[in-house]
């Protein structure tokens, strides 16, 4: 069955706009003429004569075991060091199973072109075929980084409980020992500041390198601990391979290398029993014999080797050897996707225990071995399809985003930032206008409305994260809700849709089109496998994002309903076919609201205009009334703001602004490295602007601010700061965050009828005045029917019109409504129907 | 006829002996190209190249060059290939080199081997777009371009593919020439499976008739035919497997192209899918696909057929009675435009009649719809995509199939069209915006997967109350969405994509729109005719053809124009816009003005100027308020009759 050597093709730089390619390492430092692809040998090309028939055959030895490598000594079965004897070897079919590596060995006569020798000391020096890996001089390079490797500084997620000054995987084989996971983690970086030219190795010809690592592992590992049993010998898993590398950049060159790319789990396969060793016996005179995979394929031996009988080898299932496959689709993530492409998918082959080691959905960075493999139209053909299948053998798995649900892991979530750019950003925060110059450049297709974008861009950097769990009040609210309120036509969308597309984890939806279960989560059996499967919403993908909901007014009352607790308490509870939990969602809400009228009414309150539950709007830190300006000079600008817009090309209008990607690097550096604190001087003055508040409404008998107008101040305080990159919040932030703090409250809590700014429009859904009047419509009413006598009921339509006639003021009939409801409140009387009785 | 030499009939034998000419240096490829892009540009050679478009794949010569215009629908993984390989004779170890390039299946000779291990072996990489005909293209860009070709290229009248004489001696020829192949896949057929012969040659056809035919339709005992993925529904044309070989990067999914290429529909592509499935079981390396990813990206080569792209382009547009490309300097373009730009004016006036006659006497509708039909987004500013038009056209009469008839005109005057019937049935079932099937690997279109510039009606008059479901509303946002945004999301299961695209949106409907739109006309019908049908298609069968193409060529031309505005003007539109505010702020706001300009843009552009004048603007003014007055005035009219 075995065909012919299915080698994988042989690389070769072809991508000239590649710089990150490994090209320079192609030309062997003292290449045998097989391996030459130089245009030189260009003439002999259609005659060459074949270069490989030799009549002496290399030694063939197998790579997979770590007890046949390095001198001859060590080959022979029996002289092991003490504890490996009692560890068996576990194949590592992630290294392309068993394939035979020729071993080249310098005295062999006639072979002596094909020795690759790096190392000049000669001596015995073996290097395996087509290599220039020495199996003696890795092993031992890799055995002194792993004694001596130490790097302080290097910090990972996964350095829990190591001592950063002593040798890292020294560490590291100490704690298999204790744990019994007999799998070694080694990045690639470590190996690379340690031992260039072992890293290069790595790299290029992880098939050889690899298993010498392991050995290297083994041996260092069984000497320091002889007696510690493990279920099978150590397996070095490298990862970070290079840079973590979009997918899009793999090209033929990287066949047979290491690679690290990242990318999402779209699908996986069930579990692939392969193969790994066969067992045949004759049917004749049951002789056995076993047979390994070689290339995917099983070599039936076609004559008995005892008995001579052909075709009476029979495979026995039961006593084969099979190990565990899985096969991964991975699609390359979303931010690595250029725009108006479809993402590429690479197939990925998990082995042993990695199989199920992730699931659809997953963030990975995945490091392994890319290979292509030729597809054979037919074995008894020889024709082939001149397409190779590709995929790549899985080494290492590292997800980008385990913690997703339960709460996210600062870390990780920190983009990194180059120092050009850390320095750029830092010298753009020392300007003394950032703050108006950053507002100027958000969204600057929508003109003007400085204060909003002022309040968008302090939501977009949010205040400061504080535990008060200790006291019972659990989780402070870092994130400040705002709300658009305004006539149509006022570019809210627009508005929002710009935020939505400028924040790495924001999330978009219509109040009209979403329901409750498309916000939080819902729970759905998956069709294969049965199984339940909690499914997101936008709040909660948007957790540390923003969530921009449109239409906000038009979101029916169930919906609205589970917005209270994420907007207070930046959770989400669930608990549906069984499942309960709760889910973080530390949004930010940027609402946009229409007025129940087509147009703004400037003669009702907010609250009458969008007709929203009091209880919600007080949860936004800031409304906005998005207004036409009526003003000549206002006009003038946006005319012309327009008109340019018409006829600009593109590239013009992008110079008179930030660029977007600057302002998204702004604000991720400062969500992830500013934590501004409150400043003494700024605690007073926020004390001060509290109580200034509440003494505005005090005089009138009413109240004017509540904690949660304090709090919101707080944030927008710590926001500010955020935005000069400053760690303490000073008394200037203090102060614009009371500017605008006061605008917005002008704009949307000025009592229509006063023109008094008053906070219970927004707290209790009716200004004080208006509290006031219906009282006092409620008692002439109460007079009216008391002046009419002993009457036990009355006409509806004639008390209506005899209370018109005697009050100043017009009297609608909802207010009317209203003090007949107050005052059936009081069990003064009755209303069924169109009479009215007295009780 | 010019000497239509071997690099039309065989162009791999002209590749080989570029190869064999070059070949130990990779710039051979680059000689490849540059021979064929010479070969083209000579008098109209372009134009005897047989395309795709007109002619079955089962007429065209097998590993011939040809052209297909299309839309990139989908892109699959790059695929690695053996650029350069070597076969072996085993006998007398003779070596020959080959290449690989703008071929499938690497060739070599009935007593060679191919020797994967040959260190002269070169692996490169290639990207496979999947492609459709350009999605509603007209009938008559087909026709045209379909006229402009030469005769031999041409196999038969557009009208049907009865056998006449002519068809059947080319058959002949084609037979003759696929002889060789034919005798070999037989011979692999006997060798290896009983049915490869009838896969390779019978199936083939059946299903093509059964493709286009529609593909719904089961035979009971065969597996359901392919899904060709086209983004409309009642599609028909080839599906096309494009394999790009230089600079993919630059194309994206929805590009018009025009490739040229080596078409190759070799049968043992087919064979090659039985054989792996049936071998699925036993080897390893294949089970790595499912059955339907097998399906999907090597379907039988008959029915979606292999380009190997020598030379491909972006089309900015797909009028076949334009040039190409315009951005050239070329004096030939030039001329072509100056030309026409001369008798822009009396063009214009007669398309107005035309549209006016159309709108059943309304002029004022039939000018807003000329500036709808030359819109194009040119621009997007953040988020805001400048220059779409979406012009929603309330009070339609609902019973006399008016808007039918109305898209039926509008296809005769557009490249590409798409009419949209709205209703609950529709919208809840619908699939609009196309989605990934991880199972199958591939990208299932949906309607709103359009080319740019493709127009979109949407028939809202037949629209009743009722119930939406899930997907109804997804759909309805998602057209709110094109409308406004001029993006579609597409659905990729963990995550949505966006995808830019410029689609000429027109509602048609009784009162103002559900969807969104930039400007609502409402149509005033000067005459209601008794017999809707006979009305209209009177009424293009009046238009001369000839002026008919001037149409077609006025309204895809005049899209393609720049523009700008002059300081002077934009001081005096400021001044009336502060003025007009002055007066009565209510009346115009901020969006009138957007409006208006982009009024002002298109209506300066429809008379062929590139610049905005004052009189213009003036007009432009002046439609608006006109547009308005009738809305006003609507209002009223409902208003009295509630």
């Amino acid at each position: 069955l075995a065909a012919q050597d299915a080698r994988s093709p042989p690389s070769q730089k072809r991508r000239t706009d590649d710089s990150t390619s490994t090209g320079d390492l192609q030309p062997m430092p003292t290449s045998p003429p097989a391996d030459v692809q130089s245009p030189g040998a260009a003439d002999a090309l259609f005659a060459s004569p074949p270069q490989f028939r030799h009549s002496a055959i290399p030694l063939d030895f197998d790579i997979s075991s770590p007890l046949t490598y390095g001198t001859p000594s060590s080959r022979v079965e029996g002289t092991p060091r003490s504890g490996i004897r009692g560890t068996p070897v576990r194949q590592r079919p992630d290294l392309g199973s068993v394939r035979k590596a020729r071993q080249v060995d310098l005295h062999s006569d006639g072979l002596a072109e094909d020795i690759v020798a790096t190392e000049q000391s000669l001596g015995q020096k073996l290097v395996i075929w087509g290599t220039d890996v020495n199996v003696a001089s890795c092993k031992e390079k890799f055995q002194r980084f792993l004694q001596r490797f130490i790097d302080p500084l290097d910090k990972e997620d996964e350095d829990i409980g190591l001592d950063l000054n002593e040798p890292r995987y020294m560490q590291r084989l100490q704690e298999i020992n204790m744990v019994g996971e007999p799998f070694l983690n080694v990045n690639c970086d470590h190996l690379r500041s340690f031992d260039e030219n072992l890293y290069r190795q790595l790299i290029c010809y992880p098939q050889e390198v690899i298993p010498t690592f392991d050995m290297a592992a083994n041996e260092i590992f069984f000497d320091r601990y002889p007696d510690s049993i493990l279920e099978h010998q150590i397996q070095v898993r490298p990862y970070n391979a290079l840079k973590t590398r979009n997918m899009r950049n793999l090209n033929p060159e990287d066949i047979d290398q290491l690679i690290t790319i990242s990318g999402m789990v779209i699908r996986s396969s069930q579990l692939i029993p392969e193969m790994q060793e066969a067992f045949f016996r004759c049917q004749v005179c049951a002789f056995t014999t076993r047979v390994e995979i070689d290339r995917g394929r099983i070599a039936e031996p076609s004559v008995c080797k005892n008995c001579n009988t052909t075709h009476s080898m029979a495979l026995i299932h039961n006593r084969s050897m099979f190990s565990d496959k899985q096969m991964i689709k991975l699609q390359e993530s979303p931010e690595d996707m250029p725009a108006g492409q479809t993402p590429h998918t690479v197939t990925l082959f998990a082995h042993n225990d990695l199989v199920d080691k992730v699931q659809p959905g997953d963030r990975v960075n995945v490091t392994g071995i890319y290979r292509a493999v030729p597809i054979r139209v037919n074995p008894r053909v020889s024709s082939v399809k001149s397409v190779y299948k590709t995929h790549i053998d899985v080494i290492h798995y590292r997800k980008t985003d385990s913690k997703r649900l339960h709460g996210v892991d600062e870390e990780t979530e920190q983009k990194r930032f180059t120092e050009e750019r850390v320095e750029m950003l830092k010298e753009l925060s020392k300007k003394a206008d950032i703050y108006e110059r950053l507002a100027l450049a958000l969204a600057p297709s929508i003109y003007e409305h400085e204060d909003i974008k002022k309040g968008i861009l302090l939501q977009l950097f949010g205040g400061s994260r504080k535990d008060f769990t200790r006291t019972g009040r659990g989780n402070f609210r870092a994130e400040i809700n705002i709300l658009l309120c305004g006539d149509p036509g006022t570019s809210k969308s627009q508005l929002l849709q710009y935020v939505y597309n400028l924040v790495p984890r924001g999330q978009y939806t219509s109040g009209k089109g979403s329901s409750a279960v498309g916000l939080t989560a819902y729970v759905m059996k998956d069709p294969e496998t049965r199984q339940l499967v909690l499914q997101t919403g936008a709040l909660v993908l948007s957790d540390n994002g923003i969530c921009c909901i449109d239409e906000f007014d038009k979101m029916n009352e169930s919906t609205r309903s589970v917005l209270h607790e994420v907007m207070e308490q930046q959770t989400l509870s669930i608990a549906k076919a069984g499942i309960i939990c709760q889910l973080n969602a530390r949004t930010s809400i940027l609402a946009a609201a229409n007025p129940i009228e087509s147009q703004w009414n400037p003669k009702k309150t907010t609250i009458e205009n969008i007709q929203l539950p009091h209880t919600l709007l007080s949860r936004f830190d800031l409304i906005f009334l998005m207004l036409d300006p009526r003003d000549e000079g206002y006009d003038r600008r946006l005319a012309r703001h327009l008109v340019s817009l018409y006829y600009q090309s593109e590239e013009k209008m992008e110079e008179e602004y930030l660029d977007m990607a600057v302002l998204r690097d702004y604000i991720a550096y400062a969500r992830s490295y500013v934590n501004p604190r409150l400043g003494e001087e700024a605690g007073q003055g926020l004390i001060e602007a509290y109580v200034d508040m509440r003494k505005i409404g005090s005089g009138r008998g009413m109240v004017s601010a509540y904690p949660r107008q304090l709090e919101s101040l707080i944030r927008l305080a710590e926001a500010h700061a955020k935005v000069r990159f400053s760690d303490k919040v000073e008394a200037i932030d203090v102060e614009e965050a009371k500017r605008l703090h006061r605008e917005a409250l002008k704009q949307s809590a000025t009592d229509p009828k006063t023109g008094i700014v008053d906070i219970s429009i927004l707290t209790t859904g009716m200004s004080a005045t208006a509290r006031k009047r219906k009282e006092e419509l409620a008692q002439a009413l109460r007079k009216l029917i008391q002046s009419k006598g002993k009457a036990p009921s009355l006409k509806y339509q004639q008390l209506l019109d005899d209370l018109r006639a005697q009050s100043e003021t017009a009297v609608t009939k909802e207010m009317f409504e209203e003090a007949l409801r107050a005052l059936a409140d009081e069990d003064f009387l009755t209303v069924t129907g169109k009479t009215v009785r007295l009780l | 006829m010019p000497c239509v030499g071997d690099w039309l009939n065989s162009p791999l034998s002209i590749v080989q002996g570029i190869f064999a000419q070059n070949v130990p240096h990779s710039d051979w490829e680059k000689k490849v190209t540059e021979y064929f892009k010479e070969k083209l540009k000579e008098n109209n050679a372009t134009n005897w190249v047989p395309s795709l478009n007109d002619v079955p794949v089962h007429y065209l010569k097998p590993n011939s060059l040809v052209k297909f215009r299309c839309m990139v629908q989908d892109m699959f993984d790059p695929e690695f290939y053996m650029g350069v390989y070597e076969t072996v004779d085993p006998n007398t170890n003779a070596r020959v080199l080959h290449f690989g390039k703008y071929r499938d299946v690497a060739e070599c000779g009935p007593q060679q081997e191919i020797d994967l291990n040959s260190s002269q072996t070169v692996t490169l990489e290639r990207q496979t777009f999947y492609c459709v005909p350009v999605p509603g293209e007209s009938a008559w860009v087909k026709e045209i371009s379909f006229l402009t070709e030469p005769v031999q290229a041409r196999v038969s009248p557009s009208t049907s593919y009865t056998p006449s004489r002519h068809k059947r001696s080319y058959e002949e020829d084609e037979d003759m020439d696929l002889h060789p192949s034919k005798q070999k896949e037989q011979h692999t057929g006997k060798s290896c499976c009983s049915g490869g012969d009838i896969h390779g040659c019978v199936e083939p056809k059946r299903l093509e008739t059964e493709a286009s035919a529609g593909h719904h339709v089961i035979s009971p005992n065969c597996s359901p035919p392919l899904d060709l993925n086209f983004p409309l529904p009642g599609e028909k044309g080839p599906a096309c497997l494009v394999k790009v070989y230089e600079s993919w990067e630059s194309f994206k999914v929805n590009d018009v192209l025009e490739v040229f290429g080596v078409l190759s529909v070799d049968p043992v592509l087919s064979i090659v899918n039985s054989e792996e499935r049936d071998s699925s079981a036993l080897d390893p390396m294949e089970c790595m696909d499912t059955s339907e990813e097998q399906r999907v990206h090597s379907p039988p080569a008959s029915l979606v057929p292999r380009i190997h792209v020598i030379l491909a382009q972006k089309l900015q547009h797909i009028n076949p009675l334009l040039p190409a490309c315009l951005n050239e300097e070329e004096s030939k373009t030039c001329e072509f435009v100056s030309n026409f730009m001369s008798e822009l004016s009396p063009v214009r006036a007669e398309l107005l009649g035309f549209l006016t006659h159309a709108l059943l006497g309304d002029s004022l509708a039939a000018e807003y719809l000329i500036l709808h039909l030359i819109s194009t987004v040119y621009a997007r500013r953040d988020v805001l995509p400048l220059g779409k038009f979406t012009v929603n056209l309330s009070g339609c009469p609902r019973s006399s199939a008016f808007t039918e008839h109305l898209y039926r005109l509008i296809q005769q005057l557009v490249p590409a069209s798409y009419h949209l019937r709205m209703s609950i049935e529709s919208m809840n079932h619908a699939r609009l915006v196309p989605h990934k099937d991880y199972t199958a690997n591939r990208l299932v279109s949906g309607l709103l997967q359009l080319a740019s510039n493709t127009s979109l009606v949407i028939d809202e008059t037949q629209l009743e109350q009722g119930q939406l479901d899930t997907a109804g509303v997804h759909n309805v946002t998602a057209l709110g969405n094109l409308i406004t945004w001029q993006k579609v999301d597409y659905d990729f299961n963990y995550h949505r994509m966006e995808f830019p695209c410029n689609i000429n949106v027109l509602i048609t409907s009784e009162g103002r729109s559900l969807l969104p739109s930039d400007c609502q006309v409402h149509l005033q019908p000067q005459i209601i005719p008794p017999n809707m049908e006979e009305y209209m298609s009177s009424l293009l069968t009046a238009v001369l053809p000839s002026v008919l193409n001037k149409f077609r060529i006025y309204l895809s031309l005049l899209r393609l124009l720049d523009y700008s505005i002059s300081d002077e003007v934009t001081k005096a539109v400021e001044e009336d816009f502060v003025e007009m505010r002055k007066n009565n702020p209510e009346s115009v706001t901020a969006d009138d003005l957007h409006r208006m300009l982009l009024v002002a843009r298109f209506l300066s552009l429809s008379a062929g100027q590139t610049t905005l004048s004052r009189e213009r603007w003036l007009r432009a003014k002046q439609l608006e308020a006109l547009r308005k007055a009738r809305l006003q005035q609507q209002k009223c009219v409902n208003g009295n009759e509630l």
